[in-house]
């Protein structure tokens, strides 16, 4: 019974999945390919939901779906409030090799499918990927890490800083 | 697997280091513009607290933070020449920019994260530690190159450095997922038990943090980014990035290669061996054509690489301690070139090109000589450090079996010879240049003496500064 949802729910988010990607590549306007990844990004949320992995499910919402579409956005309308609509200019042969490219990275994924299966996969605790298990984790084994990545990150808001300001002399 | 107060004592270096980092950066809002020296003084204090705190603490082989990181004497010996070399680029720095007008108070605080960055190289033996220890020596790196942000040529030499860097890490950062693929974990430890293992996941993962670190270090095929960004980033930048992004990529290239898979030499001796001969051919082949001392200094930096390389392609301590003799010896005698380019100005500008050097004898005696110490120790002639770093690499290898690599060594550094010796004649020939007019200060004075006393120093009396980097090959295995 519950494998039989498990499969409902994920053939619909696979499909949101798809449709939205089709909507990211074939949209006109830049609106409706970041709305359209808004939609990829949300089924993918459900996807990590049914792997048990509650917390990347969580953070992929507020993070990705959340601020980084939203950002987007807010690009999208700024240079367009500059510029107007225009379809950016193309390279020659994009198109050919955007096909190419992904019917080979297409054939790589069924490659390692078809060899993985064979191979002996490794288990891990029913705890994993809940926010108490990550967030232990941050804090006993990786917490030097963790620190030193919030350097990293201040590292950057500097870097913004500086690299923005109009320069005065 | 909490980590206990004791782990944290043990990090004070970096501790002192970062916060410094923040405190001087909110400092420097505050300052007046042309009242920024209490900065300098900030900086150079902080690094000296770290560097003596470092020495302090010493070798230790206890596994800190679950094994995360490890203060043992290859961290001792590499943070040691990573804080000196930040120390000299700050007084290198200081004088530079406040003459040019940038903001102290965030160059110093980039300085010192991106030293920051290379401790943690330095001493990380995890994975995750030494990547991250690359981003934050990388970020304020690139940042840096771009500093003086009306200038076209900075803007190019900071996008450039960012978007080929960039790269570099997504390189490290899959060799790194796909190690992990392999032995379900990052710990070096871990690689270096499951390492015998013939698996050509591993290999390729391995092969890819290869490049990783060898665009950092400026490898060749992995160079092409260097010359640009040594040309375009403003001088004293140049200066600290060519020493510390070398200190943080070989102390990651000596912990992976000859510290963690040192029971595997034979099969990487040989594509590491590889890569020092092309290194040190196309450096010091290209650098032949160059008359801008920045390029000029760019390729030497490359060549020097290559010599390096030769250290740790033996795969044995005698290489591996070579390494850090050579870093010593490295950050002495190009830091004393950079600091005669930052004594000197053409109009305002910088002096990069070699004819600005024309007839430079005659008019400061002292800084003339400076400069032929310096270029004597880069081409790798007694009585100077470059020639004992020379010695110890090419002895290595020796040792190890690879004589064509020490032959090659050889060869490459006769041709180097002449560039850098050119530049010496050209000081001591001709008329000097009406325009090019003294612009250094006391800081850069300072340096350059420190400097120029290193390289001869490392090369009278090389038997203290042997003893402490031989340390080093007793923590790798």
């Amino acid at each position: 019974m519950s494998a039989l949802i498990e499969i409902i729910i994920f053939s619909a988010a696979a499909a949101g999945a798809l449709a939205g990607g089709v909507g990211v590549v074939a949209s006109a306007q830049p609106v409706r390919s970041a709305l359209s990844l808004l939609l990829v990004l949300g089924s993918l949320a459900v996807m990590y939901l049914l792997l048990a992995a509650p917390f990347v499910a969580t953070l992929q919402v507020i993070i990705y779906a959340g601020a980084i579409v939203v950002l987007f956005l807010f690009v999208i309308m700024l240079l367009h409030a500059r510029s107007g609509e225009e379809r950016p200019s193309k390279l020659r042969g994009q198109r050919v090799a955007a096909f190419v490219l992904s019917a080979a990275f297409y054939a790589a994924i069924l490659a390692v499918l078809r060899t993985v299966r064979s191979a002996p996969v490794s288990t891990i605790g029913s705890e994993f990927g809940s926010a108490q298990f990550v967030g232990g984790a941050l804090f006993t084994t990786y917490v030097l890490p963790f620190e030193l990545a919030s350097m990293v990150l201040i590292v950057g808001i500097i870097a913004a800083v500086v690299i923005g300001r109009p320069f005065v002399r | 697997m909490t980590p206990s107060v004791a782990d944290l004592r043990a990090l004070w270096p970096e501790l002192i280091v970062a916060g410094a980092a923040l405190v001087i950066m909110v400092w420097g809002t505050f300052m007046v513009q042309d009242r920024q020296s209490p900065l300098r003084w900030a900086t150079t204090l902080a690094l000296i607290a770290a560097l003596s705190e470092t020495l302090a603490l010493g070798a230790d082989a206890r596994a800190l933070f679950g094994g995360m990181y490890s203060r043992d004497a290859a961290a001792l010996v590499l943070q040691t020449i990573a804080l000196g070399g930040a120390v000299m680029a700050v007084w290198l720095s200081g004088d530079y920019v406040e003459r040019t007008r940038l903001e102290a108070g965030e160059f110093y605080a980039l300085v010192l994260v991106a030293a920051l960055g290379t401790m943690v190289m330095a001493a990380g033996s995890d994975l995750i530690m030494i990547f991250l220890g690359l981003e934050t020596l990388s970020i304020p790196l690139y940042v840096l190159a771009a500093y003086a942000r009306d200038d076209l040529r900075s803007q190019e030499a900071g996008m450039k450095y960012f978007l080929l860097g960039a790269f570099s890490s997504v390189f490290f950062l899959y060799g790194i997922a796909l190690i992990y693929g392999v032995t379900g974990s990052t710990s070096l430890v871990r690689l270096g038990a499951v390492a015998a293992s013939d698996s050509i996941m591993l290999r390729i993962g391995i092969g890819l943090l290869l490049i990783g670190l060898a665009f950092k270090a400026a490898v060749v095929p992995f160079h092409a980014w260097a010359p640009d960004v040594y040309e375009g980033a403003p001088l004293p930048v140049t200066a600290y990035m060519s020493v510390i992004a070398k200190v943080g990529a070989f102390a990651a290239l000596l912990r992976v290669f000859p510290g963690t898979l040192g029971a595997q030499t034979a099969q990487w001796a040989g594509a590491l061996a590889l890569l020092s001969i092309l290194t040190m051919v196309l450096g010091n082949f290209a650098a032949l054509l160059q008359t801008n001392l920045k390029r000029l200094l760019a390729y030497s930096s490359i060549a020097h690489t290559g010599f390096m390389m030769i250290g740790v392609a033996a795969g044995t301590r005698q290489g591996a301690w070579g390494v850090a003799f050579y870093l010593f010896a490295y950050t002495f005698m190009t830091l004393g070139a950079f600091a005669v380019l930052l004594m000197l100005e053409r109009r305002g500008e910088e002096a990069d090109q070699i004819t600005d050097l024309t007839g430079l004898a005659s008019r400061s005696p002292s800084l003339a000589a400076a400069m032929a110490v310096c270029m004597v120790s880069l081409a790798g002639l007694p009585p100077t450090a470059g020639f004992i770093a020379k010695f110890y690499v090419f002895a290595a290898a020796l040792d190890a079996g690879q004589t064509a690599l020490a032959v090659l060594g050889v060869l490459a550094s006769v041709v180097s010879a002449y560039f850098y010796l050119r530049v010496a004649y050209t000081m001591f020939t001709g008329e000097p240049q009406g325009d090019v007019s003294f612009a250094g200060g006391r800081w850069v004075a300072a340096a350059l003496a420190v400097a120029v006393i290193g390289v001869l120093a490392l090369g009278v009396f090389p038997a203290p500064v042997t003893a402490f980097v031989q340390q080093l090959g007793q923590a790798l295995r």
